[in-house]
């Protein structure tokens, strides 16, 4: 029986080899695989994200252009609310039985003890009828939290919108600090200034047991942190200004923008037809937005800064003369005959014996005379050459004016325009094989060039400072006492000496004063306008008016660009415009109410 | 002689016989004794973490509490272990059959008049709140009854009717608790074939037992015909590395037949006569992320709890997983995860360790034994306390199916408690007296 006694050592061993293996398992799934520590915290810690408060926008004399409203939603825990009055319930919330039965039954579908949103959004009325009732109703009870609201219904395109940041965009890592279901700017000022307004969130860690009940604070909240609110932001709109001229704007399509020129601050910013932003803060946020983005007048367009297609039409001939003054192609006093057999002129006037009745009467052959100039300076032998040479000198000059370059303005998307320029036409035609002849368009501002209604009004701003311009920007400041930007303090010299832009000046006073702009003279309020109107010609349709000016002419608080779409001539509908809103910017009052009921009439619309 | 045997044969330590219990005092394995008071002491106190709650913080001592509760039981245990030695050691031997008949007839009664709890009509209600649970004392009458049946001097192993004997003694009280629906303590009773293989039961059967569940898991693993293959070429192997094995290729090839039969049958056993629940419990071990909240939560969870413990374990009453209730049992089937979690791989370690050391010190216990029956019982005592171990630790950390036993000494529970202070120290007082076996 000894070999039996032997047996022990076998036994023993299946001991040992089960506690050994037992220890390896262990150590591998306590010490070696981290994945199941994530997955204790996951379960048993509860990460409370403390929103902060978005930050403010004000409009530059300190009124509220966006701020947080409270919002109330009704929630409810199914599991609190099996014993409840439904008909009552009913009653209380003013929703039929079946709605009730099925917002209920959506409830318990997605959890039977986490609470679930009843009833989103109660208007002021409501949350205080509910609230007073709710003792009836338990596992009912009322969440607040904010919502952006606009007090005022203007300035939608620039202010932008929040919602639920997207999937896209929570996988890429430059929104590694956002969680699914965070609110983040989506467009405008929202997007742009979004790491100011956004401010700082807070977390808490609770502990919580399997039925997600809470169990105290994490390690006694040590690893808590505060939530900082967002800055508020101050805007250079003057939300006076706006609202007026988006009542101008109102059934019309196009854009204006006001610009002190002083300071590069945008005044009035309207993309038309604007909308209501608060469509974009409630539950119907997604069918709103599809709804406009399928508009056909195309609302969420961003007019400003987005349409860069269209030629700027005479208003170029300004840019013209400045840089032909520079390059001593002319002087004040040069005058051309007015030869329609080289350009057609759009009506009859007196001939410009020197530029500032060029200007007054925008007058074409004029115009195409004085670029035929510029482009062949005969240093070239060859006239293609020559063009060529003098296409891209000019090119540079009028590119310092900001055509053809983005601005930079503090809004997101903007568009560049086009600027005709050699290599655009050796594309088209082929290197040596275009000439004046080919591109003369250039110099009534028609053809190859494309201007966004904010560059318009940037070179107005930069005619009134007479050579320069600040960037355009819509935030002065960050905090209500910040300091103005920084980066909107640089001036933006052209390549035109100050002392040419006084005689384009008179030419534009005396646009206003008895040309083509006359219905912007503002001369009987002490105050001289200077301006140019301008159309665009439209190969789909009708074309469209253009007006720029900046007032008063000497010492500018005002540039001024404003472009309505299938208006024709400037002078008919966008003159008007522009002229309203200076004198409602410079003396806070409207006193040409004929001119204003002739614009709100829209009838220059049909006028062809 | 004929004096001696009038000799009571059963008497109880009396003034008259105190130099015999000072020598059971000397003789008292202390080693044995001061690993059961420290696991005893750990589980204490691991029950009071599993059920301590840190925003309603309650005593250890509470009688609210289950650690309160234990604390009571742990001192009736302490009672009983000194009536235990008290009581001649000889009457376990020589009542073991008495015992035994008299736990079988427990077992039908319970089984009779038992309402069910949580479908198992295994609770014999005593009146005053406390229950019983008979199936626990089934074990260690059992381990008597097999250990007097082995001792038998008449008894031949060959015997194919004592081995019938045998089966019936150890198969019948699982057999009853079975019918009580308790399967997991029922499959306690396989432990016995390492008492059995100690005392002279062939090898073969532990191999085959052990090949025959190594392929059942390995079938629910592994795809069929992959598990075929390589039986297959394993075996071929084994003919081509040893020739003489040609001369059996009948027998060879039978075998084969008969794992191949075997592995197309477990599909049947499992999805036909297994009860859904303990399908569940086969699939939680094999793939517990199939369904995390359904059949794999207790193994996902009990992982997810010993698994965050880390090295050295989040603290005593610092655990997370064990609180708020995510680990279910956890106090009874599931202690071992608070381990885990607040105390990580050193104290799951050293607990390992500490059954490592007891189960061991049992096995030289036993062989110290001059007679089969003490031997026998011996090992009875650590297959039980192992077989426990071995499933119950091995569940939770996903080694063993989800069944229902409570950890040795260290479950909140006072049928469980008392089973195995029973069942340990009979081993003891027999120990104890083993010198005066000599003179008989």
């Amino acid at each position: 029986m000894n070999y039996l006694e032997n047996r022990k050592y076998v036994i023993q061993a299946i001991f040992l080899v089960v506690g050994i293996v037992f220890a390896c398992r262990l150590f591998y799934i306590q010490v070696i695989d981290s994945s199941y520590k994530q997955a204790a915290e996951t379960n048993a810690i509860k990460t409370i994200i403390q929103y902060p408060f978005r930050g403010l926008i004000y409009d530059r004399n300190g009124k509220l252009l966006v701020q947080n409203t409270p919002v109330y939603d009704l929630m409810v825990v199914p599991k609190e609310a099996r014993n409840i009055d439904t008909l009552k319930l009913c009653k209380l919330v003013g929703l039929p039985l079946e709605d009730v039965r099925e917002r209920l039954k959506k409830a318990r579908t997605y959890s039977y003890v986490k609470p679930s949103i009843f009833y989103q959004k109660l208007s002021t009325q409501e949350f205080a009828h509910i609230q007073d009732n709710l003792i009836d109703f338990p596992g009912f009870y009322i969440n607040a939290r904010t919502a952006r609201g606009y007090p005022h219904q203007s300035l939608a395109h620039a202010l932008g919108y929040i919602a639920e940041i997207s999937p896209k965009q929570l996988e890429d890592s430059t929104y590694s600090g956002y969680r699914s279901g965070d609110y983040i700017g989506k467009s405008g000022i929202e997007l742009e200034y979004e790491k100011y307004l956004m401010g700082k969130r807070g977390v808490k860690y609770k502990m919580v047991n399997v039925r997600g009940i809470e169990k105290g604070a994490f390690k006694e909240g040590a690893y808590d942190t505060l939530s900082v609110a967002g800055q508020n932001l101050v805007s250079t709109i003057d939300l006076d200004l706006q609202a007026y001229g988006e009542y101008l704007m109102n059934g019309a399509k196009g854009s204006v923008v006001a610009i002190e020129p002083e300071t590069g601050e945008v005044l009035a910013y309207i993309s038309s037809p604007f909308y209501d932003p608060n469509l974009f803060t409630g539950k119907e946020y997604g069918k709103n937005y599809m709804e406009l983005l399928n508009e056909p007048n195309k609302t969420m367009f961003n007019r400003p800064i987005m349409a860069s297609s269209n030629p700027p039409g005479s208003i170029f001939k300004l840019a013209q003369a400045l840089i032909a003054l520079q390059d001593g192609i002319i002087t004040p006093n040069t005058g051309y005959p007015c030869n329609q057999s080289l350009i057609k002129c759009s009506h009859a006037h007196a001939a410009p014996t020197n530029l500032s009745i060029a200007i007054q009467t925008s007058c074409n052959p004029y115009f195409y005379q004085v670029f035929r100039a510029m482009l062949n300076r005969g240093k070239s032998k060859n006239t293609f050459k020559d063009t060529a040479l003098g296409l891209t000198d000019w090119r540079d000059q009028v590119t310092s004016f900001g055509f053809g370059t983005k601005l930079g303005i503090d809004l997101p998307n903007e568009k560049q325009g086009i600027i005709a320029s050699t290599a655009m036409y050796d594309r088209i035609y082929g290197p040596n094989r275009w000439k004046f002849s080919t591109i003369y368009s250039l110099s009534i501002g028609q053809g190859e060039l494309g201007v966004t209604p904010l560059q318009m009004a940037n070179f107005m701003a930069t005619i009134a400072n007479r050579g320069y311009y600040i960037t355009p920007h819509i935030i002065r400041s960050i905090g209500e006492h910040g300091e103005p930007l920084p980066e909107y303090q640089e001036r933006h010299y052209t390549t035109v000496a100050s002392k040419h832009f006084e005689p384009v000046v008179d030419g534009m006073a005396a646009v206003v004063a008895s040309g083509t702009g006359r219905n912007a003279n503002l001369s009987k309020l002490g105050i001289e306008v200077c301006g140019k109107t301008g159309t665009a010609e439209n190969p789909q349709g009708k074309d469209h008016a253009v007006f720029v000016a900046f007032a008063p002419k000497v010492n500018p608080k005002i540039a001024i660009a404003v472009y309505v779409e299938n208006a024709g001539f400037g002078a008919q509908s966008a003159a008007p415009i522009a002229g309203l809103m200076i004198e409602k910017y410079l003396t806070d009052s409207v006193s040409r109410k004929p001119m204003e009921k002739w614009v709100l009439s829209r009838e220059y619309l049909n006028i062809d | 002689m004929a004096v001696e045997q009038t000799i009571p044969k059963y008497k109880v330590a009396t003034r008259s016989s105190r130099r015999n219990s000072n020598k059971v005092l000397q003789n008292l394995d202390w080693v044995t004794i001061l690993l059961y008071f420290t696991l005893v002491a750990l589980g204490w106190m691991n029950i009071y973490a599993a059920v301590y709650s840190p925003d309603n913080v309650v005593n250890i001592f509470s009688f609210d509490i289950n650690s309160g509760k234990q604390l009571v039981w742990i001192s009736a245990s302490v009672v009983l272990i000194i009536i235990l030695l008290v009581v001649d050691y000889k009457v376990y031997e020589h009542l073991a059959y008495p015992i035994y008949g008299g736990v079988i007839l427990l077992l039908l009664v319970t089984l009779v008049i038992a309402k069910p709890i949580a479908g198992s009509r295994s609770w014999l209600d005593l009146g005053g709140g406390i229950r019983l649970q008979p199936a626990e004392l089934a074990k260690f009458a059992t381990a008597l009854a097999v250990s007097k049946f082995l001792s038998n001097v008449n008894l031949r192993q060959q015997n194919l009717k004592d081995q019938m004997v045998l089966a019936a003694i150890t198969l019948l009280p699982p057999a009853i608790i079975i019918l009580q629906n308790e399967t997991g303590s029922a499959l306690v009773f396989a432990a016995f074939v390492l008492a059995f293989f100690r005392e002279g039961m062939s090898p073969l059967i532990l191999i085959i037992g052990g090949t025959a569940a190594a392929i059942f898991i390995l079938t629910l693993l592994v795809p069929k015909l992959y598990l075929i293959i390589a039986i297959t070429a394993l075996m071929g192997a084994a003919v081509w590395l040893d020739y003489r094995l040609m001369r059996r290729i009948k027998t060879m090839v039978a075998l084969l037949l008969l794992v191949i039969a075997m592995i197309f049958s477990v599909d049947y056993f499992v999805n036909d006569i297994l009860q859904p629940h303990q399908q569940n419990r086969i699939k939680a071990l094999i793939n517990p992320e199939a369904d995390p909240l359904g059949f794999g939560w207790n193994v996902t969870q009990s992982k997810i709890a010993i698994g965050s413990g880390g090295l050295l374990g989040k603290g005593f009453l610092d655990g997370t997983q064990t609180k708020f209730d995510f680990v279910p049992e956890q106090s009874t089937d599931f202690i071992f995860c608070t381990i885990g979690e607040e105390h990580g791989w050193i104290g799951s370690t050293v607990l390992i360790a500490l059954f490592m050391l007891l189960l061991i010190r049992i096995v030289s216990i036993a062989e110290r034994q001059k007679s089969v029956f003490g031997r026998t019982y011996g090992y009875c005592v650590a297959s039980i306390i192992f077989f426990h171990f071995l499933i119950n630790v091995g569940m939770t950390i996903g080694l063993a199916p989800v069944v229902g036993i409570p950890l040795p000494f260290f479950s909140y529970g006072g049928s469980s408690l008392w089973s195995f202070t029973i069942l340990l120290y009979i081993l003891l007082a027999i120990d104890a007296n083993r010198s005066l076996d000599l003179s008989r």
